[in-house]
């Protein structure tokens, strides 16, 4: 469809009327001639590394995660825990979920592959998964399609999602910060918060359509000396 | 069936309607209150709040006027990350190509998330035409299908029905339209939100295209960005096998980087928040992961034309944040009906005049819609000078001058004197019950009348001919526009 002429003959037009239309833009300017000011900040405020894994935690607060904290080797018993917790029988994992995360979890694992339909989905308790990165201003986890992290449909249709963040290393400042790490090459989901709407009379209500609870563990190994 | 603009305005309709309006007054008041409220401590969080703002508008200037250079890049971006780019010119072009496509896939249903783009296309009706059923899957989308309805906001469009009625139209329309509302549904928000997860879910794990808009198109990249809250953008963007977005073609930016200015003003500007609960960011198809076909529709459908004016072409900055309208006084008595259009509030009545021509007396009006008072400059976080553009079109509209319409350029006849007065006065109906507001607004418009000293009438001239304000009773603009237009109330 994209030589059709139909194709072409809308794009000649489009491209011709942006053209006609933008006759008072000096010929010889460039792009990079109209100029940005970029003077805007890089991230709002120093921190600390742990600084930042704090900020992190009160704004996933904020916006109604729930969070719990951990080191690495008391992950795989506080995975099972909250999975216990939420009484999860049948959680969906990424293919490449680090070994040993849900090694104490009694629950049937199912994993992620191309057959697993939406349906299939729509009948499991819960999801784990691990993240890209994690904003602390905003409060924002990232998830790149990893392979701890699978196709974008396992964190959307489950409806508990439990999402680990490797701090400090996975966790940057700002927005900013954060697209410099990311790669737009692989599809981004950006997650703050379960998911909401005020729709009704401006009442906010947890969670419409993704996972009604959203639950982030952070996993905090001792700072590289520096 | 869903509601189309066409033909607006048509404000008065049932008789239950007006009943209404004291109910819509009284929610958009209490939302737009209450959003304004959140949104300036959201922005306050940010000291440097005033230099993204400037570099929004900058990055979005640069991007128009060098158009011709970045939507052929992103072109190539898309198809090469494996995507299909189609070309609209306009609203029926861009209907027939999604509807092609649509068919091509063999299916009759499509889900949608909410975009503001296919509204101003009237995309649903051409479908339904097709014989193929569009289902909102927003909301407040949701509430407005079923209720056969219009949207009344851009950030909140059921903002004018109230949660009893919301449950009505759950109750009686659901089973119309696949799984009905549950048994003894209440009208509490958490149960309402409940049903229509249920409802949708069903349509989500069946549908097999989905359409979508976009709020940013990233043409080094060639990267898709959808900023959302209740997941039903997640869902029709990467359960269906086929994805159609259709994105008006000055949602583009240059650079990924470029996000990171956006991403910091739009959802504070918007819902007052540090982020919203999701963003979506997709560039072509990726394999096993998402939709196997995924089509962009460019479309212009007046933006060229709004282009072509070199004062009136900011309008294109709009990122939809709708932060002008929770300040605007006339929008918060106006409703969002009263603007005919997709696009409510002071963008409406600069952005609407200007895609469609100023075609007919609604779009004469809509320059007049304002006092001049100037807020929504302040909060437009892409710093577009609303006021200017309404000046400026206001100008147009009196004295006649250059115009594109439809990528040619033409010469408009000042508008018939009657005929003016009638839009200023139309548009002006709201201030009658509100004199303090009438009163400041004059002012500013003397006041602008010194910026341009020949003829500005609009609300201050035809207000200042006004010898003796009328004693109007308590009324509302849809029933003073029901009356004055000697229409059925
Ligand atoms: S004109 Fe500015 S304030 Fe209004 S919706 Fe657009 S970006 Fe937001």
């Amino acid at each position: 469809m994209t030589d059709g002429p139909a194709h072409s003959a809308g794009r000649a037009r489009i491209l011709g009327r942006v053209r006609r239309a933008l006759a008072d833009v000096p010929r010889y300017e460039r792009p990079e001639d109209h100029p940005v000011p970029r003077d805007y900040l890089r991230a709002h405020g120093e921190r600390t590394p742990a600084e930042s894994v704090d900020l992190l935690a009160a704004r996933l607060t904020d916006y109604r995660a729930v969070v719990h904290r951990t080191d690495p080797p008391g992950l795989p018993a506080l995975l099972a825990e909250l999975l216990r917790r939420r009484g999860a029988h049948r959680v969906v994992v990424p293919v490449g979920l680090p070994d040993g995360w849900l090694a104490e979890a009694a629950v049937e694992q199912v994993v992620d592959t191309a057959e697993l339909t939406a349906r299939a989905l729509d009948a499991v308790d819960s999801v784990v998964t691990g993240c890209a990165l994690a904003i602390a201003e905003t409060g924002t986890l990232v998830l790149d399609a990893g392979p701890d992290q699978g196709r974008r449909r396992i964190t959307l249709v489950p409806d508990h999602h439990l999402c680990v963040v490797r701090a400090p290393g996975q966790v940057v400042d700002s927005v900013p910060r954060a697209l410099e790490r990311l790669s737009p090459v692989r599809p981004l989901t950006w997650i703050s918060g379960p998911s909401a709407t005020s729709d009704i009379e401006l009442d906010r209500v947890e969670g419409v359509h993704g996972p009604r609870t959203l639950e982030v563990v952070l996993v905090e190994s001792p700072e590289p000396p520096s | 069936m869903s509601r189309t603009y066409l033909g607006m305005p048509a404000f008065p309709r049932a008789a239950a309607e007006s009943t209404r309006d004291g109910t819509l007054r009284a929610n958009l008041r209490h939302a737009t209150h209450t959003i304004r409220a959140k949104r300036a401590a959201a922005v306050a969080e940010l000291e440097d709040w005033e230099r993204l703002r400037a570099a929004g508008a900058a990055v979005k200037d640069r991007t128009l006027h060098h158009l011709d250079h970045y939507l052929p890049l992103l072109e190539e971006n898309v198809t090469r990350a494996g995507g299909t780019v189609h070309w609209a010119a306009d609203a029926d072009e861009a209907n027939r190509i999604v509807t092609d496509l649509v068919r091509a896939t063999g299916e009759r249903e499509v889900v949608k998330v909410k975009s503001m783009v296919t509204q101003e296309t009237g995309l649903n009706a051409a479908l339904e035409e097709a014989g193929i059923r569009a289902y909102e899957t927003d909301l407040a989308e949701l509430i407005v299908q079923l209720g056969d309805d219009l949207p009344s906001h851009i950030l909140v469009p059921a903002i004018h029905r109230g949660r009893r009625e919301i449950r009505d139209v759950f109750r009686d329309r659901m089973a119309d339209w696949g799984r009905p509302a549950p048994e003894g549904l209440t009208d509490r928000p958490a149960d309402l939100a409940e049903a229509a997860r249920l409802h949708l879910r069903e349509k989500f794990l069946r549908c097999k295209v989905g359409i979508s808009g976009a709020n940013f198109m990233v043409a080094e990249t060639g990267t898709l960005v959808v900023v959302e809250s209740e997941g039903n953008g997640r869902m029709c963007l990467t359960l269906p096998e086929t994805l159609i977005s259709v994105v008006g073609i000055e949602k583009t930016v240059p650079t990924w980087r470029d996000l990171e200015i956006y991403l910091q003003l739009l959802p504070r500007s918007s819902t007052a928040e540090r982020m919203n609960p999701y963003t979506s960011m997709w560039t072509g198809t990726t394999d096993e992961d998402g939709p196997r076909d995924f089509h962009l529709v460019l479309l212009d459908n007046g933006r060229t034309d709004t282009l072509a004016d070199e004062v009136g072409r900011q309008a294109l900055r709009c990122i939809r944040c709708s932060a002008c309208l929770n300040v605007c006084p006339v929008y918060e008595r106006a409703g969002g009906h009263a603007y005919g259009s997709p696009y409510p509030g002071p963008i409406g009545a600069i952005l609407t005049p200007q895609l469609r021509g100023l075609a007919s007396p609604l779009e004469e009006s809509l320059p007049f819609a304002s006092s001049l008072c100037g807020a929504c400059y302040e909060v437009c976080p892409v710093a577009i000078d609303i006021p200017e553009v309404l000046v400026h079109l206001r100008e147009r509209v009196v004295e006649g001058g250059p115009v594109t319409v439809g990528g040619n350029r033409t010469v408009i006849r000042p508008a018939k004197r009657h005929a003016l007065e009638r839009a200023a006065m139309r548009a002006a109906g709201w201030a009658f019950d509100h004199p303090a507001a009438l009163r400041r607004a004059q002012r500013l418009a003397a006041r602008t009348r010194r910026v341009h000293p020949r003829r500005l009438p609009g609300p201050g001239r035809a207000w200042s001919d006004t010898r003796e304000l009328p004693e109007v009773p308590e009324e509302s603009f849809r029933d003073w526009w029901a009356r004055t237009r000697g229409e059925r109330p």
